[in-house]
């Protein structure tokens, strides 16, 4: 349990439950969100965009996290669900569909994919189950290249018109900024939560010991299915955002080297806890983003490097994180923050 | 269905599948001795074929004694990465190390555009051109002795397993950890060894590979293909592993050859049919045709 300040009491049951305690507590919270829906009027279009991309990021990262960090089930096809929720959204808004709807329309196809490729977790777990959804991000993206042209596109993929609400359209990254953070709010709530629930015990179980949670009555297969469901959901989400974002979708953007991306975020955030997302997603896509302003510089440095440069440092830098954290930190992010905010909390003493 | 094309593309997909055997052998190596599945079997198989290019392009020299070049600093690369990247996580669970060799992926794939270029490269040719012709089939000289190599290659491995020292030590270590520790057995440096005949494969694999299709970096990709011939052969099976390579091989020549119907074809089912066999495996028979079942006792 992590340490109060003093004088913070449980004085009732709602109370002992609340995530957020205090008065200080809330102010905090109401100051962040007004900033956060405050921000698209002070930066600029490029800014904007990379938080929008982290945004979206934040939602896929939040549903692996479910799956991996809550149920410990390793997947490898994050990509591939937000593939199934990209395409379900542009298609539908193709066919006449308004956007707000086929956004959840589309997290709900993802989740039943989702559902359909857990399926072997009745029969096989751990590594292997990874390898069942290493199949689906092989199969899915095939589906959509090569399945049905004349729905999905093919090859060149398919383009989205903006969404509407009103008289706004959302074709800028300042207006498209409001919608994702309004789901990554949401998504954030509502992942925090799921872990509180009976559910999320469930998950926390099978993680821990599958065996002994099934001896206590929690039957694996049925919520290993919800786990992969939730994850997939998500995914779809982000990908009905990410058509939108990105405007026109190809089969290519959702490739495995993006699922693994996603793992790196769960585990450099860490696992198993809701601001770990959060962290992961911004550390690395703030790297990817570094390395992408550093590699003009650096190519004007060494001419006699490519120009391959670019596609150099981001794959690196990925990868050094990656494997310093599973090292030194594989516990992530989040529980660097929780020891930092324990020391500050105990200062001036050490423990 | 083009049945009169059997023949063909069934010889088709056994040479490819030898390549597969070879990148098969060197994830179950590394699997066997270490229980790391090593998801940058096809990086290094890349970085050989790349290695063997820059002897060949930057020093000149004949693509044989490049070849063997690739082959040793391939050894090294395998010492190294287990050294630095592996040691660390012995006894970690499984996810750390998956995501471990995974990172380690994406990192050599960025060494390797930073040290060589991104662009695509040519090997000198290490066989004729020349098509060889039995009857109705014709094979492709380069893929032939490539699976004669990959064959051989395998042979030398079985000797070396039973023959040796230290293939008796690895078989031994592969079988119980503590129990080789506890007689004597150095058993990270016998990790050590699985990286580097691993790495050394995949070498051998990727230059082979190389020669066919040229020095670029989708050669790493076609490891993911290997993974299905695992599975399938059994994760701790070497006998496995070639069973599994030459019938993924098959699997993928036959699906996405033989269909006649233009709209069929037009699919591309050979991508994938690796894949729906993976999964078929894993419903039916996950622990493959030789692995080792897993009995979980409480």
């Amino acid at each position: 349990m992590a340490i109060r300040l003093a004088g913070d009491f449980d004085i009732s049951y709602a109370h002992d439950m609340a995530i957020i305690r205090n008065r200080g507590q809330w102010v905090m919270t109401i100051a962040f969100i007004v900033t956060l829906f405050a921000l698209p009027f002070f930066l600029d279009a490029h800014t904007l965009g990379i938080l929008n991309l982290i945004g979206i990021s934040i939602i896929a990262v939040h549903g692996l996290n479910i799956l991996l960090g809550y149920t410990g089930q390793i997947s490898l096809g994050q990509a591939a669900f937000m593939a199934v929720g990209a395409y379900t959204a542009a298609a539908l808004v193709k066919a006449g569909v308004s956007f707000w709807l086929a956004l959840p329309m589309a997290g709900l196809v993802a989740g039943l994919v989702g559902i359909l490729f857990g399926l072997p977790s009745l029969r096989i777990k751990g590594f292997y189950l990874a390898m069942a959804t290493l199949a689906a991000q092989m199969i899915i993206p095939w589906f959509f290249r090569n399945v049905r042209t004349d729905i999905f596109g093919g090859m060149p993929g398919l383009t989205m018109q903006p969404p509407r609400l009103g008289e706004i359209i959302f074709n800028s990254q300042a207006t498209m900024y409001f919608p994702i953070m309004l789901t990554v709010v949401v998504c954030t709530i509502a992942a925090k939560n799921i872990a509180r629930t009976r559910l999320g015990r469930a998950l926390l179980a099978i993680r821990d010991n599958d065996l002994a949670a099934e001896v206590l009555g929690i039957e694996q297969f049925s919520h290993k299915l919800r786990a992969f469901f939730l994850s997939a959901f998500y995914a779809g989400l982000a990908g009905a955002l990410w058509a939108m974002y990105a405007r026109s979708i190809n089969p290519e953007q959702f490739s495995l080297l993006s699922s693994v991306w996603y793992l790196g975020m769960v585990i450099v955030g860490g696992m198993g806890s809701a601001l770990g997302p959060i962290l992961g997603t911004i550390f690395l896509r703030g790297l990817e983003e570094i390395t992408t302003q550093l590699a003009p510089v650096l190519s004007k440095m060494f001419p006699q490097l490519e120009a391959g440069l670019l596609a150099a440092l981001g794959p690196m830098a990925f990868g050094v994180a990656l494997m310093l954290f599973l090292v030194f930190e594989p516990r992530g992010l989040s529980h660097r923050w929780e020891i930092l905010k324990a020391a500050w909390r105990l200062r001036p003493f050490a423990h | 269905m083009n049945w009169d094309l059997f023949p063909q593309f069934l010889a088709t997909g056994l040479l490819t599948g030898g390549i597969y055997s070879l990148i098969a052998l060197g994830l179950v190596l590394i699997y066997k001795a270490s229980r790391v599945f090593n998801f940058a079997q096809g990086h290094l198989l890349m970085i050989g074929a790349f290695v063997a290019w820059w002897f060949t392009d930057a020093l000149g020299w004949n693509v044989w004694l490049a070849f063997g070049a690739a082959i040793v600093f391939a050894a090294l690369l395998g010492l190294l990465i287990e050294r630095v990247a592996l040691r660390a996580l012995i006894g970690q669970p499984i996810l750390a190390t998956v995501m471990m060799t995974l990172g380690l992926a994406q990192f050599l794939q960025g060494g390797t555009i930073v040290a060589f270029g991104a662009s695509q490269r040519s090997l000198p040719e290490l066989f004729a051109l020349r098509a060889i012709i039995l009857g109705d089939i014709r094979l492709k000289q380069n893929l032939v002795f490539a699976f004669a190599i990959s064959m051989l290659g395998f042979l030398l491995f079985v000797l070396f397993f039973r023959y040796t020292r230290w293939g008796l030590a690895m078989r031994a270590a592969a079988e119980d950890h503590q129990l080789a520790q506890s007689v004597g057995l150095r058993v990270p440096r016998i990790f050590g060894m699985a990286w580097a005949i691993a790495s050394v494969v995949a070498t051998v694999g990727g230059v082979l590979l190389a020669s066919i299709s040229g020095v670029e970096l989708n050669l790493s990709i076609i490891a993911l293909k290997a993974f299905p011939a695992v599975l399938f052969g059994g994760l701790e099976s070497i006998p496995g592993a070639i069973v599994g390579g030459l019938t993924v091989g098959v699997i993928e020549s036959l699906v996405g050859g033989l269909p006649a119907d233009a709209a069929l074809r037009a699919l591309h089912l050979g991508d994938i049919a690796p894949y729906v066999f993976l999964l078929i495996v894993l419903w039916f028979r996950p622990d493959g045709l030789f692995g080792l079942k897993r009995i979980e006792r409480i």
